[in-house]
């Protein structure tokens, strides 16, 4: 990976001040307060980098892509695939030119894996093997696939640490066919070993699926590295345009894989008696693709390059170790953080309880002080039972965030607890 | 731009503090009856006993913010001894006031249309009493769904009621 290596200025590891004024979002204010967002987990904002590069795509460049042979046709097609390169290299893969499927989202990707490979694959019975701490995007197509086919669902477990499980890790591994796991779990920030889980499923014979949807837009990340067969994430939480997605897969992977959507651009050739699929990676791409969000996307993956991952990775470890020192400070006993003590294995999510303010109320009162928090189940309502709550608020950082912000979301909490009291 | 006095009021924060008629009935001879906020997961569990075409008895279970909390308190303390025709009228007059403010929120600056519709009635304030406390909840729109949760599991459990009688 690419990584520029800056003085750093300020206090941190990168130059918040400079990188506010990157994001025109950031720059309004919201009840009069300084706009503070942390919301990231859920959609992140974008720099002017990426809105200038799809703006300039759509007034420069734009056709539809692999039909035309006229210039412009010709410009559309090789934005379109050099996003795809871009993009692979991000994440280590090894071949992007055909491993690199673009989607919708991370969500449509695993529906993707569940529906290709897993129809094709698993057979009543086969076990497939999930954590406690998924998105339901990481649980559903596994629980569709379940009903249809009749497969055997296990469950990972997270121990008193929100981390997971790992002492029962092989009888729940004996004779599994695939496990997926998220590589950072949205609610609680937990990071899992994820290499070592890989191998240990790997031993068996099993595939895994990463769900990286929070891990690629917060962690260096390198396929090879962690093992994965299949990896899916959004480019709207790392900087990107909405409406599109990654599924990377290994080549041989995807190459004897059915296709998912079946219609134009992704065949070879169709007769009145069947079709043969493109190559990859076009045979999962059926239709017009989201042209101007490859390009956007393209432009956040440069621009966390130009930042440096290893320089992201540690701002937010040292933001997160800053509000974990601070909402401790402040609230002691009062306030509860779902999710891992320390930095080393956790992201900069913090999914919390205070006091028994319900989450819906505590989001409100920030919000009139321009705190942008999430409260809700996350989209992970087993999680939300596992941990006795039917929902947390939850405050997560990227690039654009500061200490200041963990001030403001401190002075919102100690807000609500007296308009509660 | 609404502030949070307009959603938080005093008798709002009372009875989200003090819940009134808190509790369950022993069923039967209550019927009881759960509404769920999916947004938020909210639920409300409320016990009804109703004789002689009257709510006699009204309790509430569940947990959720301090919206749906104080509605459903207020609730319970609006309609209990009251004839359920009345409640029903209630449950209207309510849910007019959640709407009427709901749909003006949703035309942004676009003037009135000029055609009259149930919406453009006026909502007898006065005939809500307390419960008029909720009105700033429409200047919110995301919360209006907290505030008509219970209101919408009383009309569904009064409907329950009934076809259990007839």
């Amino acid at each position: 990976m690419a990584q520029v290596n800056r003085a750093p200025t300020g206090s941190g590891p990168l130059d918040v001040e400079r990188i506010k004024k990157d994001f025109p979002v950031l720059a309004q204010s919201a009840h009069g307060h300084r706009l503070v967002y942390l919301d990231s987990a859920s959609s992140s904002q974008h720099p002017q980098a990426v809105l200038d590069a799809m703006d300039d795509y759509y007034a420069t460049s734009h056709a539809n892509v692999h039909r035309g042979v006229y210039a412009l046709a010709e410009e559309a097609d090789r934005r379109y695939e050099s996003a795809r390169i871009t993009v692979g290299r991000f994440i280590g893969a090894p071949q992007p030119e055909v491993e690199v499927v673009f989607v919708k989202n991370a969500t449509e990707a695993i529906n993707m894996v569940a529906a290709t490979w897993g129809r094709a694959n698993l057979q009543p019975g086969d076990a497939v093997l999930l954590t406690e701490m998924e998105h339901h995007s990481n649980l559903v197509p596994w629980l569709m696939l379940a009903d249809e086919r009749g497969l055997e669902l296990r469950w990972i477990g997270l121990d008193d640490g929100y981390r997971l499980e790992s002492s029962d890790l092989d009888r729940l591994l004996d004779g599994v066919k695939l496990v997926a796991c998220s590589s950072m779990s949205n609610v609680l920030g937990t990071i899992p070993p994820f290499a070592r889980l890989a191998e240990a499923a790997h031993a068996v014979g099993a595939l895994v699926v990463a769900d990286g949807a929070q891990s690629v837009p917060h962690l260096a990340t390198d396929v090879h590295a962690m093992g994965c067969d299949f990896l899916a994430f959004s480019a709207h939480k790392m900087l990107g345009p909405t409406g599109i997605g990654v599924l990377w897969a290994r080549a041989e992977l995807l190459e004897s894989m059915p296709p998912y959507l079946g219609g134009g651009g992704m065949i070879r050739d169709v007769r009145r008696d069947g079709f043969s699929p493109n190559v990859l990676p076009w045979k999962f791409e059926a239709g017009t693709p989201p042209i101007a969000e490859a390009v956007g996307l393209a432009a956040a993956v440069r621009y966390l390059e130009a930042l440096g991952m290893g320089q992201v990775r540690a701002h937010e470890v040292s933001l997160t170790a800053y509000a974990q020192r601070t909402l401790t400070d402040r609230f002691g006993d009062d306030l509860q953080i779902f999710g891992p003590e320390g930095t080393e294995d956790r992201g900069g999510v913090l999914s919390v309880a205070y006091r028994d303010v319900h989450p819906h109320d505590l989001s409100q009162v920030l919000d009139q002080q321009g705190v942008c928090v999430r409260a809700g189940h996350h989209c992970a309502k087993p999680l939300m039972r596992r941990l006795g709550v039917t929902a947390t608020a939850r405050a997560s950082f990227y690039v654009y965030n500061d200490f200041s912000d963990v001030d403001a979301l401190a002075d919102g909490l100690e807000m609500a607890g007296t308009l509660f009291s | 731009m609404p502030g949070l006095e307009d959603l938080y009021r005093e008798i709002i924060l009372d009875h989200y503090r003090s819940p009134r008629n808190r509790g369950e009935l022993p069923e039967p001879p209550a019927h009881r009856v759960e509404g769920f906020n999916p947004l938020c997961g909210d639920e409300v569990v409320l016990y009804l006993l109703v004789e002689d075409d009257k709510v006699v008895d009204i309790r509430i279970a569940g947990q959720g913010c301090s919206i749906s909390q104080s509605s459903a308190s207020l609730m319970s303390a609006a309609v209990k001894d009251k004839a359920v025709e009345e409640v029903r009228g209630l449950i209207r007059t309510f849910k007019s006031m959640m709407s009427i403010h709901e749909a003006r929120l949703g035309d942004g600056d676009e003037p009135d249309s000029g055609e009259a519709t149930a919406e453009d009635e006026p909502v007898d304030l006065a005939a809500l009493g307390e419960l008029a406390a909720l009105q700033g909840v429409v200047k919110f729109p995301v919360r209006i769904k907290c505030a008509t949760l219970s209101w919408n599991t009383l009309a569904q459990g009064l409907d329950e009621v009934e076809k259990l009688a007839s």
